[in-house]
């Protein structure tokens, strides 16, 4: 009895029509495609993406050099070189962010005692050369300075959650 | 041709065929370009995409886009491969794509070569297909491909057997092979149309003519490597099966071949079985201008074309592939017997019918 209904069901293309059906009903519901460069998904408060570092309102660096974030790196993509600056506070003469090596895990975040490093909410930056993307402490405070309002946002949406 | 010749001497009718030939295989890319485009853009509505939607309006030039890609990107012939044979292969595929387009009328009087033997030279013509995937996969000198060239060589071989004989069940309506003649004799309104069978009233000829319609559009998928019959370029087995060491233009050749040959299979259910250029509602349009009565029909048989190509592509987005035993199974001990049987019937209903 199976076999014969199958069979009959396979003469009469069940299969296909109804599969039809399905495809008609998905072919004028609401299409899922984000138009991308255009539209944008939403992104959480805490996503990680391209790092900065920030600054107080006062204009001084948050940083002070005590290279929590080197030691936690798990990917070793933070270098870091300290000396005292002349008025005697212990600043970075060298940060540098292999990004190549990052693997966004947020660690620097979480280690910072300063909120100095932090991941934004950026992740719009392909570049066409490896050398583009070892980022040094100029273009690590540029990224802060032109991420700031988001960032202070994200942290202190995020807060309560901390 | 001949009329050509006779209204503007020779080489006034070898220029005005050329010309006409221009026009066909001019309107006819065109329409491929944006057909091809079609095909995308309902699979993509199907997963709930929205397709090319970049170059031009709604992606509308994205065929264009794609040719130049295409074009523009070196041709890269593997190291073993025999060279003259592996691009002669996509041409020969593209050549007797576009050739088989001769005989198909697209209205009364356009067709470039009028043939009383119209369907045999057809089925001449997409058996040959097969050669230019069998050449173009051995050439290649690669496993992939040449797996791919043996399945499609077997495949299209068998699915050609079922074709013919429902063709014949056609031919047997029609007394004729001519397609323009094929496509008048069903003129009158869709229940004449073969698909319905009603010009041999009273017999009940919608019974053997409605399965023999759609084991001709399921062949028609096999024959034209589509899926869920697309063996010879499964990309999940094969990569892309004889099409795997070809880039550039010669894999451009190949592909509008490939998609000449489904919008040409299109044609060939719509003419065989639905009617061609007439429509649906046997509307007496002789007495119309000319330009306006060819126009008439010229959209009705575009509208039936872009009707089958729909479905081609639904299959194409819903229908998973089937396994080698079981396309040639569905072949030679499903489809064979019922078209044979078919043509049995049918010429009893034609030597005991009305017209007998």
């Amino acid at each position: 009895m199976g076999r014969i209904q199958q069979a009959f069901r396979g003469a009469l293309l069940m299969d296909f029509w109804s599969a039809f059906g399905l495809g008609m009903r998905y072919f004028f519901a609401k299409k899922a495609t984000l138009n991308y460069p255009f539209e944008k998904g939403p992104l959480s408060p805490r996503f990680r993406g391209q790092h900065a570092l920030r600054r107080y309102p006062n204009g001084e660096e948050r940083c002070i050099a005590c290279k929590l974030c080197e030691a936690i790196c798990p990917a070793q993509a933070i270098t870091i070189e300290a000396e005292p600056r002349s008025d005697g506070s212990r600043r970075t003469t060298r940060y540098d962010i292999d990004m190549t090596k990052c693997i966004y895990c947020g660690y620097c975040e979480e280690a910072c005692p300063v909120d100095a490093i932090v991941e934004g909410p950026n992740f719009e930056f392909a570049a066409e050369t490896r050398e583009e993307l070892f980022y040094d402490k100029a273009k690590l405070l540029e990224n802060g300075d032109r991420w700031e309002r988001e960032i202070a946002k994200n942290l202190e949406l995020d807060a309560p959650y901390r | 041709m001949t009329d050509f010749i006779e209204q503007f001497g020779v080489w006034g009718g070898l220029g005005m065929s050329l010309l006409q030939i221009l026009a066909f295989a001019v309107v006819l890319l065109i329409s491929l370009a944006f057909l091809l485009l079609m095909d995308r853009k309902v699979w993509a509505a199907v997963q709930m995409r929205k397709g090319p939607n970049v170059v031009g309006a709604f992606g509308l030039l994205q065929s264009f886009a794609d040719f130049f890609k295409f074009v523009f990107k070196e041709v890269v012939i593997p190291a073993g491969a025999d060279r003259s044979l592996y691009l002669l292969a996509p041409l020969i595929t593209l050549i007797l794509a576009f050739v088989t387009w001769a005989v198909v009328p697209a209205a009364p009087g356009w067709v470039i070569a009028d043939l009383n033997v119209g369907i045999l030279y057809l089925f001449a013509m997409s058996s040959l297909g097969v050669y230019g995937i069998i050449i173009g996969g051995w050439a290649s000198n690669s496993k992939y491909p040449f797996l791919g060239a043996l399945r499609s060589a077997a495949q299209m071989v068998s699915y050609e057997v079922s074709i013919g004989f429902i063709i014949v069940t056609v031919l047997l309506f029609a007394g004729s092979m001519n397609l323009s003649d094929i496509t008048e004799m069903q003129a009158g309104g869709f229940w004449n149309w073969n698909v319905l069978s009603f010009h041999a009233w009273p017999m009940p000829m919608f019974l053997v003519m409605i399965p023999m319609a759609v084991i001709f559009f399921i062949s028609a998928l096999a024959e034209t490597n589509r899926p869920p019959f697309d063996l010879p370029e499964a990309e999940s087995e094969l990569v892309a099966g004889y099409q795997v060491e070809y880039s550039s233009t010669p894999y451009l050749l190949f592909m509008v071949g490939e998609y000449l040959n489904i919008v040409l299979m299109c044609a060939m259910t719509s003419i065989l079985f639905f009617g061609g250029w007439n429509d649906p509602f046997g509307l007496d349009v002789s007495d119309w201008p000319y330009m306006a009565s060819h126009a008439w029909y010229f959209f009705w048989f575009s509208a039936k074309i872009v009707f089958f190509f729909f479905m081609f592509a639904m299959v194409k987005a819903l229908v998973p592939r089937y396994r080698y035993d079981q396309l040639m199974r569905l072949g030679w001990k499903i489809f064979l017997p019922i078209s044979l049987a078919a043509v049995a019937l049918v010429g009893a209903a034609v030597v005991y019918g009305p017209q007998g």
